[in-house]
């Protein structure tokens, strides 16, 4: 196992865990690839991804708005912010071709927002580009253990 | 607002809460109301249960629920409709668990008894300890009567109701333009977004004939789309219309440009569709097909409401599942064109994920909206919710009564049809 491409990969995933629960999008935004997708899907089943319905499938522009959307403050379901803590645990390299690498992860999010707190339960798999000694995120999938159960509303990015 | 009534009353007399212009709070708190709801409205009028597309070959089910009665919807092998309970007829158990997916019968995991898609008992495990006190042929699943209008699939627990088609009655022709967005090829519900709220289903019945809060609760979703989306979407001082049809049912006209889909297709083509035609060209599509497609891609200018728990939205199904009088279930059905060029059925996917579902532009605002409602409705117990808008400017029409866009019109239209149910 290398241990080195290990600790690379989960220090950058935890660090943009740590941008997304503390407000840093701008950074957030600079984390992807120019073609990078955002996928949350609803059937855990799904591998056609783009063809079908998933909760979202944010290409550069769409993660844009969505994080306007956020910080905007228009939005009713957004005002207060959710306050969110995410542990990124039992990280795995499950593809390296010498350029990119698939990795996966768990991911256990409290979510907390007017009187009520939250949590939701994920398998991450990131596709990453090695770029200039780091990475750049080209996919990140997340796979809500209950994606195919009935949910309420989510106002932040998972 | 003087005109109290006594609270003690609010649950023994349903037509005293129900005003020309104003509804009582009550309507979204009392328990004892919605037990009534679901006797008198959702076990004995037609309830929308699926579209024929999720249900395309024989052998293909979904589950879903008629009030709180789990259901399930099956084509059987001789292409029929089936709308049968989920319980077995010996202990009662549940026969199938799954949202959707295609079987041969429904075989019940608790002592294996199993029957056909028409819902007809055909095996009973061990059967001679029974000897003669059984008879199969009075114990199939409990079904439904089932009629569909263009595709539009329906159960009723009455046999003595109306035909589905008078009880739909203007609401038809409605329909009719709606399937429009088909552009030719037909139909299909290849998904949906499912999420609950903390609140009444009659605060969600009441948005979709609610033009009034669109540039308020959706200014985020508004700001988020491009010049000519947002001239579009900014109806509510427009020509559009609400429209009370009769037994409930209602039309809100945002975009009188787009109520026919298939008029004007000559026209110059909006601006944002036009890399979308150009991949449909390039795909080999003739130009007045590549109109067609382009000009339904993005749905149609109206909301339909039907009473009591479907509207056919613009570019989706809205259907509506009570859960308690705090609680109801939403599902966004999304709709695509059945075998449409992929280029414009992805068009339509990601159109539907960015106003619907938990993480869309539009859904968690209004979905707020609709919780702060159930919490405020706790305040005051005499108070009334008030429905009055557009009453100024009513006046009759060929099929009921119009008003102006943001009229209340088609909650007017649902509150009276609530009042003669509940009073039944």
């Amino acid at each position: 196992m290398n241990l080195q491409l290990l600790q690379e990969v989960t220090a950058f995933i935890w660090q943009e865990g740590d941008m997304l629960d503390h407000g840093e999008y701008d950074a957030w935004l600079n984390l992807w690839t120019d073609k990078g997708t955002y996928i949350i899907p609803i059937n855990p089943k799904e591998t056609d991804f783009e063809n079908t319905l998933n909760y979202a499938y944010d290409d550069h522009h769409m993660r844009k708005l969505r994080v306007q959307r956020l910080i905007g403050g228009e939005s009713i379901s957004t005002s207060p912010q959710p306050r969110t803590v995410r542990s990124l645990s039992r990280f795995r390299v499950l593809i390296d071709d010498g350029m990119n690498l698939t990795v996966r992860c768990a991911q256990n999010i409290r979510e907390f927002r007017k009187e009520s707190l939250k949590h939701y339960t994920a398998d991450l798999t990131y596709e990453l580009v090695r770029h200039e000694g780091s990475f750049k995120i080209q996919r990140k999938l997340i796979s809500l253990i209950n994606s195919d159960d009935t949910l309420a509303g989510i106002g932040y990015i998972l | 607002m003087s005109n109290l009534i006594p609270a003690v009353n609010l649950a023994v007399d349903p037509a005293e809460l129900v005003k020309a212009d104003r509804v009582h709070t009550s309507l979204y708190t009392d328990p004892a109301l919605f037990d009534a709801e679901l006797e008198k409205i959702f076990y004995s009028t037609w309830v929308w249960v699926a579209h024929e597309s999720e249900v395309p070959e024989a052998g293909n089910y979904k589950t879903t629920y008629v009030g709180k009665q789990p259901v399930i919807v099956v084509r059987d092998r001789k292409k029929n409709i089936n709308v049968l309970l989920n319980r077995c007829r010996h202990r009662g158990a549940t026969v199938c668990e799954h949202k959707k997916g295609k079987t041969a019968s429904f075989v019940c995991p608790y002592h294996g008894w199993g029957y056909a898609l028409d819902g007809s008992l055909r095996g009973i495990p061990h059967p001679e300890s029974y000897a003669d006190c059984i008879d199969k042929a009075e114990l199939p699943l409990v079904s439904l009567r089932v009629e569909s209008y263009n595709g539009m699939i329906f159960a009723t627990f009455k046999d003595d109701i109306e035909p589905l088609s008078d009880f739909l009655g203007a609401a038809k022709k409605w329909i009719d333009l709606f399937m429009k967005q088909g552009a030719g090829y037909g139909i299909k519900v290849p998904g949906e977004h499912r999420f609950r709220f903390p609140g009444n289903w009659k605060i969600q019945l009441e948005n979709t004939t609610d033009a009034y809060h669109f540039p308020l609760v959706h200014k985020s979703f508004l700001s988020s789309v491009d010049e000519q989306t947002l001239e579009l979407f900014d109806f509510v001082e427009g020509p559009g219309y609400v429209e009370d049809l009769g037994n409930g049912h209602s039309v809100m006209v945002m975009i009188p440009d787009l109520v026919d889909l298939e008029a004007d297709l000559d026209k110059p083509i909006p601006e944002r569709f036009e890399s979308l035609a150009a991949e449909l060209r390039d795909e080999g599509i003739e130009e007045q097909q590549v109109r067609r497609i382009v000009r339904a891609v993005g749905g149609s200018g109206f909301n339909l409401n039907l009473f009591p728990n479907v509207a056919c939205s613009m570019a989706f199904f809205r259907v509506l599942q009570p859960i308690s009088v705090t609680e109801t279930e939403i599902h966004h059905s999304v709709i695509t064109m059945d075998g449409g060029p992929a280029v414009a059925n992805r068009y339509r996917l990601r159109l539907h994920e960015h106003f619907q579902g938990p993480m869309g532009f539009g859904t968690p605002d209004d979905s707020e909206a609709w919780e702060r409602v159930q919490k405020g409705a706790n305040a005051g117990e005499d108070q009334w919710i008030m429905l009055n808008r557009g009453l100024p400017g009513e006046k009759p029409s060929e099929d009921g009564l119009v008003s102006d866009v943001s009229a209340e019109t088609g909650m007017r239209a649902a509150y009276q049809q609530w009042k003669k149910m509940m009073s039944a």
